[in-house]
């Protein structure tokens, strides 16, 4: 059964993936980048991170989609205009791609003699598990991520301006 | 019986690879300059997702909180760039990568 879902997900994240890039309208590119982050966070909770599940579909595909959307809509780019690259061009990003794939599954080789854990806590997903973590163990860089979302707020009104007296 | 116990570690390196990959693909691929940024998350979610199994592969909280930094990471990433790319298209019209040729010599 686990594994039935294992590859259903699997393959819709790989299919909307796909599709997000080769979909010509940037509106749909958008849409099917949602459907992956819910693929995505349907294996979130397949691995008992049931945390980073709530977070992913609140931020990813609540907040930053909808910003994506909104800068689609307000820079009116939902349609088919955008000129294509050349054939070569294409030719050569699918070869890159596709060595730099074979170069990953090749150094990945060996991680199938991995054994399966003997131990696992279903528990560790959890707000208060992570909680803990992240405010003992992690507090310095916490607090940071704060200093940097003041920094990424205060550059995105800037740059949003029309003229900076 | 946990998921990670029944299904193996290689089937999501795997995954993410091929995620990452796609990502790849599409920065080299395409020329508007949101779609590239569409792959930019498209790539850090690949890694997102391995993080996870191998936190819960080793019994460590430590890679989820390090998936949370990632994504504080990313919704900052895409505020600024998001701004960067509005102000782009105010100047010069279009979110076309190749019109941005004045650094080229």
């Amino acid at each position: 059964m686990t594994m039935y879902l294992f590859y259903f997900l699997a393959f819709l994240a790989i299919l909307c993936g796909l599709m997000v890039i080769l979909e010509k309208n940037p509106v749909h590119s958008v849409l099917y980048l949602i459907i992956t982050f819910f693929a995505l966070a349907g294996h979130y909770l397949l691995l008992n991170a049931q945390f980073l599940f709530i977070v992913q579909i609140m931020v990813y595909a609540g907040a930053i989609m909808v910003l994506f959307l909104f800068v689609i809509m307000l820079l009116n780019l939902n349609k088919e205009t955008e000129p294509h690259k050349s054939n070569l061009v294409k030719f050569a990003a699918a070869i890159s791609a596709g060595l730099l794939l074979v170069v990953l599954v090749a150094a990945m080789k060996g991680a199938e003699t991995l054994p399966a854990p003997a131990t696992t806590n279903a528990d560790m997903g959890l707000v208060k598990n992570l909680g803990q973590v992240l405010f003992t163990q992690f507090l310095l860089p916490f607090e940071t991520a704060s200093l940097l979302f003041l920094a990424a707020m205060v550059g995105a009104v800037m740059l949003g301006k029309r003229d900076i007296k | 019986m946990s998921t990670i116990q029944s299904i193996p570690i290689a089937n999501y390196i795997l995954l993410s690879t091929v995620l990452f990959c796609i990502g790849v693909l599409g920065v080299l691929f395409r020329r508007n300059a949101i779609v590239i940024f569409m792959s930019v998350e498209l790539m850090l979610n690949a890694v997102n997702l391995l993080l996870v199994a191998f936190s819960s592969y080793w019994n460590d909280p430590a890679g989820q909180v390090f998936v949370f930094f990632v994504m504080v990471v990313a919704a900052a990433e895409v505020a600024v760039g998001l701004a960067i790319l509005v102000m782009i298209y105010r100047n010069t019209g279009s979110t076309d990568i190749d019109v941005l040729n004045k650094l080229k010599g």
